[in-house]
Parts: C-alpha cells; sequence; structure tokens
C-alpha cells in the first residue's frame, strides 16, 4: 500500500468466494510488515514485565536437559546412541521446543488475536506465521548454549553441518503446517486450546528426544514410527550439528520432507477454506 | 471508465441463527467438511430455518470524493455492511468494486497492546491499519502531536488513562491515507473537546477528496459530514437521499409508534446489565400517551426500566434532541441534591421516572428524546440518543397569529413590555 501506487492501481473486488484457494502470496508480501510487526510484537511482549526476560528461552531447555540427565539418563540409563546424556538430550531440545513452541502459540494465534480478526482485513496467515517466527528467535537465542556444551564435550561438526539450516527448516514447515490446522480449527473449537498442549507432550514421546531411536528394533514399528516427521527432524539435527554423520542420510532427509511438506500443503488449503468464515464465528 | 469510488451490487449477508455452530456441528463433521463438496452436507447448509439475512439486495454507489453516511437502528446491517466493504467478512451474494486502497476505521486500537509504550503501539497499530514502516516514521510527530500524549509516548499503554488510549488510537488511525475511509462510530468515544478534534479531522479528510462512508448514530454529526446518506431497516437499504432528509425520515420512521417506544431484547447491550430499559413515552397534559403534544400545554416523559441488581449512585435522565443533531436540555432525575440522597440506592425492581416539561417551551417542530442511565464517572449504563420522537404543535403559542416558521428550538411566552420613551 505505498503511497507511489495511485488509486487506479488498486481496485478491490468483493464476492463470495468458492472452493478451493491456493495462499495469494502476492498479497502477503504486500503484508511483509505486517508480519514483521507482528512477530516483533510477539517478541517483544513475552518477556515483558519478567525479570529473566529473553533468558528464559535459554533456561526452558536447559532445565528440562538437567530433568532428563537425571531421570532418563543416570537413573533409567536409556540409551542415547553412544552421546554423552546431556548433550545428546539438549541437541534434541532445542529442535523439539523450536517446533513445539511454535506449535502452542500459532496454534492460539488467531482466537488470541479476535479483536483484529473481527475488526480489520489482513491475510489471516499473517498471524500463526508470525508467531512462528517469533519462536524462531528463540532458538537462536538458546543455541549458544547448546554450542557450548559440544565444546566442553569436545564435539565438533563435520561438513553435514551444512544440513542444519535443511532440518531447521523441516522443524518450522511441519511446525506452521500442524498449527494452521490447528489455529483454524480453533476459531470453531475451543476445545484444541486443551488438546494442543496435550499432543505436543505426546508427540514428544513419540519423537527421540529423552531416548534414541535405536531402541525401536522392529522395522514394522519403525516404519510407522518415522512417519512421525519430526523423528527424522530431531535425528538429523542431532546427527548434523554433532558431527555424526558421515553420509548423507538421502533416505531420511526425503522422508521427513514429503511427510513436512504434505503437512504444510494440506495445512495451507485447510486454513484458506476456513479463512472466510474466522470474522463471522471468531 | 466512471468515477465511482465505490460500486456496491446486490450484496446480501446471511447469518446463522445461533451463535455457536457447534450446537449442530460434530467435531468430526468439521474435519471431514473441507473435502466434501458443500451441496452434499445436510448439516452445515444454511437454510430459511436456521439464518437470517442481515443484508438483503444492498445497492448504491459512491462517486469519488463523497461522504456517504448510513444510519439505521441497532442490527438494520450497518456494521455488517462495513465489514463486508472493509472485506473483514465476505458477502453470501452479490459483489462491490472499491477503487483505491480502503482503510477501516470499525474500531480504534485494534491490535494495541497493553505492554508496549505508546510510540510502540503507533508502530504496530500503524502496520496493523495498513500503513507502511516509512510512512509512518514520516508522520510520527504529527501523530504524537495530535494524540496530546507526547509525554507518556515512550510509557507502556497500560499505564494509560482511558481517554489517553483513545487520543492515541484516534491519532494514528486519523493519519491513515487510504482513498476510501470506512468510518463505524469512533466518534461516540471520548470527551466533548476530543470528539470536535475527530470531527474537524473527519471534514479535512473529505475536503481532501477521499471517499467516506460513515456509520454512526450521532445525526449532528452526520449532518456535519455527509452530504448524502442512505437509511437501512432490518437489513434493507430503504432510502437514500440528501442527510437532512435522510435523518428527519430515519427519526420519524421505524422506532417511534404513537407516542411510545418499547425495548426489546435484542436492542440492549449485554453491557447495559443490570440495567434493562423496558419502555419511554410522550404523554399530554390529558395522560394520554401521545406523539403529538401542544406548545401551550405542559406534556409528560415517562420512563420505564427494571435493575436486575441494586445499583447506587444511579441516575436515569433524557436528553432533548433537535432533528438537526443539537441538545436542546439534558436532565437528570435526581439532579435535585435532596433526591439524589433519598434514592441513593435504586433496589432491585421495577422503576418508572417521569418529569414533566413546562408549557411554552418547545417551538413547533419535531423533537428526539434520548436516554441515559449512569453513575457519575463510573460507568454508563444505557445510552440511546434517539429512542423517541414526538412533534410539537405550535397552536396557540406566542405569534402563531402570523402564520410564519419562526427560527429556533424553544418558543417561550416572554412577558414583554411596551412604552414610549419621549
Amino acid at each position: 500500500m505505498g503511497l507511489e501506487t495511485s488509486p487506479e492501481d488498486v481496485r478491490v473486488t468483493i464476492k463470495p468466494s468458492n472452493g478451493w484457494k491456493i495462499i495469494d502470496f502476492k498479497e502477503l508480501k504486500h503484508y511483509k510488515e505486517l508480519i514483521f510487526f507482528m512477530t516483533w510484537r510477539d517478541l517483544k511482549v513475552r518477556y515483558k514485565q519478567t525479570i529473566l526476560g529473553a533468558a528464559w528461552a535459554i533456561i526452558q531447555p536447559v532445565m528440562t536437559m538437567v530433568v532428563f540427565s537425571i531421570f532418563f539418563g543416570n537413573l533409567a540409563k536409556v540409551p542415547s546412541d553412544g552421546i554423552p546424556y546431556p548433550l545428546f538430550s539438549l541437541a534434541g531440545l532445542l529442535p523439539w521446543q523450536l517446533f513445539e513452541n511454535s506449535l502452542r502459540n500459532a496454534s492460539k494465534s488467531l482466537v488470541a488475536n479476535r479483536n483484529m480478526i473481527t475488526k480489520i482485513y489482513f491475510p489471516r496467515i499473517v498471524l500463526p506465521l508470525s508467531s512462528v517466527l517469533a519462536c524462531i528467535v528463540d532458538f537462536f537465542v538458546a543455541l549458544p548454549i547448546l554450542i557450548g556444551f559440544m565444546i566442553y564435550y569436545r564435539y565438533s561438526p563435520n561438513i553435514y553441518a551444512l544440513l542444519i539450516p535443511y532440518y531447521l527448516l523441516l522443524t518450522v514447515i511441519t511446525a506452521f503446517g500442524v498449527s494452521l490446522w490447528f489455529s483454524a480449527m480453533d476459531v470453531m473449537y475451543r476445545d484444541i486450546g486443551y488438546i494442543v498442549p496435550f499432543i505436543s507432550q505426546l508427540w514428544m514421546y513419540l519423537t527421540p528426544i529423552a531416548y534414541g531411536s535405536g531402541i525401536i528394533s522392529n522395522p514394522k514399528l519403525q516404519f510407522i514410527y518415522n512417519l512421525n516427521p519430526m523423528v527424522g527432524v530431531v535425528n538429523g539435527f542431532r546427527s548434523s550439528i554433532l558431527g555424526e554423520y558421515i553420509k548423507l542420510p538421502i533416505q531420511s532427509m526425503i522422508l521427513s520432507a514429503i511427510i513436512s511438506i504434505l503437512i504444510l500443503v494440506s495445512g495451507l488449503f485447510y486454513f484458506r477454506r476456513m479463512e472466510k468464515q474466522f470474522a463471522d464465528v471468531i | 471508465m466512471n468515477d465511482y469510488a465505490v460500486e456496491v451490487h446486490e450484496i446480501g449477508k446471511r447469518y446463522r441463527i445461533g451463535a455457536a455452530p457447534a450446537a449442530y456441528r460434530t467435531f468430526r463433521e468439521t474435519l471431514t467438511e473441507p473435502f466434501n463438496k458443500s451441496k452434499s452436507k445436510h448439516h452445515g447448509k444454511m437454510t430459511d430455518d436456521n439464518s437470517f439475512w442481515a443484508l438483503k439486495d444492498i445497492s448504491f454507489n459512491v462517486k469519488q470524493g463523497q461522504a456517504l453516511g448510513i444510519i439505521g437502528r441497532n442490527g438494520a446491517g450497518k456494521s455488517t455492511l462495513l465489514k463486508i466493504l472493509s472485506r473483514v467478512t465476505e458477502p453470501t451474494v452479490g459483489s462491490a468494486v472499491i477503487k483505491g486502497r480502503v482503510g477501516s476505521l470499525l474500531e480504534v486500537g485494534t491490535g494495541f497492546h497493553p505492554e508496549l509504550t505508546g510510540r510502540e503501539n503507533i508502530y504496530l497499530n500503524g502496520a496493523i491499519l495498513g500503513m507502511r514502516r516509512t510512512e509512518i516514521d514520516r508522520k510520527l510527530d504529527e501523530i504524537i502531536a495530535f494524540s496530546e500524549v507526547e509525554e507518556f509516548i515512550d510509557t507502556p499503554v497500560k499505564r494509560y488513562s482511558s481517554g489517553m488510549y483513545l487520543r492515541l488510537a484516534f491519532a494514528v488511525a486519523a493519519h491513515l491515507e487510504p482513498e476510501v475511509l470506512v468510518v463505524d462510530e469512533v466518534l461516540a468515544v471520548g470527551d466533548a473537546e476530543f470528539q470536535r478534534k475527530c470531527l474537524g479531522k473527519m471534514t479535512d479528510v473529505t475536503n481532501e477528496g477521499r471517499t467516506i462512508l460513515f456509520v454512526s448514530h450521532n445525526m449532528s454529526a452526520i449532518l456535519r459530514l455527509t452530504n448524502e446518506t442512505i437509511v437501512l431497516e432490518k437489513g434493507k437499504m430503504v432510502m437514500r437521499a440528501p442527510s437532512v432528509e435522510a435523518v428527519d425520515y430515519y427519526l420519524s420512521h421505524g422506532f417511534s409508534q404513537g407516542g411510545e417506544r418499547f425495548w426489546t431484547t435484542e436492542e440492549i447491550s449485554k453491557d447495559a446489565a443490570p440495567f434493562t430499559p423496558l419502555a419511554i413515552r410522550v404523554l399530554t397534559d390529558r395522560n394520554h400517551v401521545s406523539e403529538t403534544v401542544r406548545s401551550t400545554e405542559s406534556f409528560q416523559v415517562e420512563f420505564e426500566y427494571r435493575l436486575d441488581a441494586p445499583i447506587t449512585g444511579l441516575r436515569v435522565g433524557i436528553y432533548l434532541i433537535s432533528t438537526r443533531g443539537e441538545f436542546i436540555f439534558t436532565s437528570f432525575d435526581v439532579d435535585d441534591p435532596e433526591k439524589f440522597t433519598q434514592y441513593g440506592t435504586r433496589e432491585k425492581g421495577k422503576y418508572r421516572s417521569r418529569c414533566t416539561i413546562p408549557a411554552d417551551l418547545l417551538n413547533e417542530g419535531k423533537y428526539v428524546i434520548g436516554v441515559n442511565a449512569s453513575t457519575f464517572k463510573i460507568k454508563r449504563y444505557f445510552h440511546e440518543e434517539q429512542a423517541l420522537t414526538f412533534n410539537v404543535d405550535g397552536t396557540g403559542a406566542p405569534g402563531t397569529q402570523w402564520p410564519e416558521t419562526r427560527s429556533g428550538m424553544i418558543r417561550p411566552r416572554l412577558n414583554w413590555e411596551i412604552e414610549g420613551i419621549d
């Protein structure tokens, strides 16, 4: 909506929409400043009136790691693929918390901003999108801690560290895709608000964070287990940052990507489909 | 190419009755719904039984640079129309074409976050309203100056008074520069001084040649800002006329029936609780309910209401307003300090507040009665500026031996003395 555009350039036609639509990327680009400001607001507000502020982004995964290390690592002696347990769990927790926080915040983003939805037009997808973007910032705040632990345990990444961005991208894509489903459903059914924390907890146990995926030996079970895109993503992130890969894990890379993209695309369509009634139902 | 900024063609909007679709749709259906063709689903489909038309067959055009007023009673579809034109919600049928950027002020301060400072909220709110960052940078000083909260601009807005909050919110909105501005009742907030400032700003906007669609219950604002007005009644457009005519029509149709008006539950906002207005009527000095009273006789205005819980410090009163929206007077039932002490707390129950308006006060013509039930500076329970209209018949009033229209709203019988001073 720049001033340089003359009124004749913008012509809005309002009519009932029908059928399936893909996200209007051109329009989304137009609203990039809104995406920026909403992300910035999320970050700015999240740690307002807290003493520790952004340190919470570090404390959360570290505390969880400590608890895991005591109970799963020391007491239960859960196998951790030969990696020191604290490092193993922290390397899993970081991408996982990126996923979980994105999922939780983005899923409730529509309902949390209902007054915006009922008063102003903008592509609704801005809301879950900016929630996810804000969580990425948290991830990078926490990342140095992992690097610290790697130095302590003398782990160094190899060439396959180049895969890290790929796995992070998949984490974000999956979280965003699932959030699109949940946030759109949340508009209609506030049950989602109760279901999401429960689902994310369950999902964590189905993802190799506290334990190594090596403990699942039955091939049939393994196949089903791998359908969880976060299995490939968390393992991939951990192995690539800790320098565990010695060759490109093509098979798991492709499988995770396919499932993540399926979730994202279906989420995009579902969201677009439901979008038009948000303002009426929310 | 025509010079219409807004073209609305047979727009209609149907809503389901009963707010929660969840009542008759299961979770599973919702999950599977998008995969079914909309025609094959039996539950989700709207029929005449489970839905109603909030708007139907609305067609109108607005010329570039014109300010069009939209008036109608609560529930007439005004807000729905604005929501459709600002693309918040989709029409069920029909279409509209809008040339240029649309800025909507359906509520000021949307997206304001209490934890952020005034300055931060200006940027955030500006972005939400569709301003570019460079545009906000450029106008920042102007916005801050307009809002009159310079000293607190770096304080979180949660520490603002409600007046400061509104001023800041309106300041951002007022500096939007869309080609088409859609405004809903934003002037109903803030103190009188600020309202004047807002109205002035809106006048500037019209003078700059922007197109405005303006919804308000404030008839004087409508008359001041717009030349033409459409009247909506139960979702239909019943009139489009020069604003003076439209306001006159609106004030004399639909809601006053023979000098008496009853409120239905849908007309009362939930915020009014525990106060419920029941009826208002005009009584002649012979105790008849009547739409017309005589200028030479006193008459009474009677307001009935119910309290579902006791209210302390309640005052119930009326406004007398001209059809052009000018206030003639405001009076409360406990204006007398003794009465206020006596009725310090009104218990639960039904009440009737009645006042007598003296003879020889009003000029002939049409008048509007508004009602207000509030506690001073604490809460406004109920407020309606157009509750009832009535006519004053001037027969026998001073000066009626000359068949002319006397200017002015009052026509007192003054005691004149004439003496030769030579």
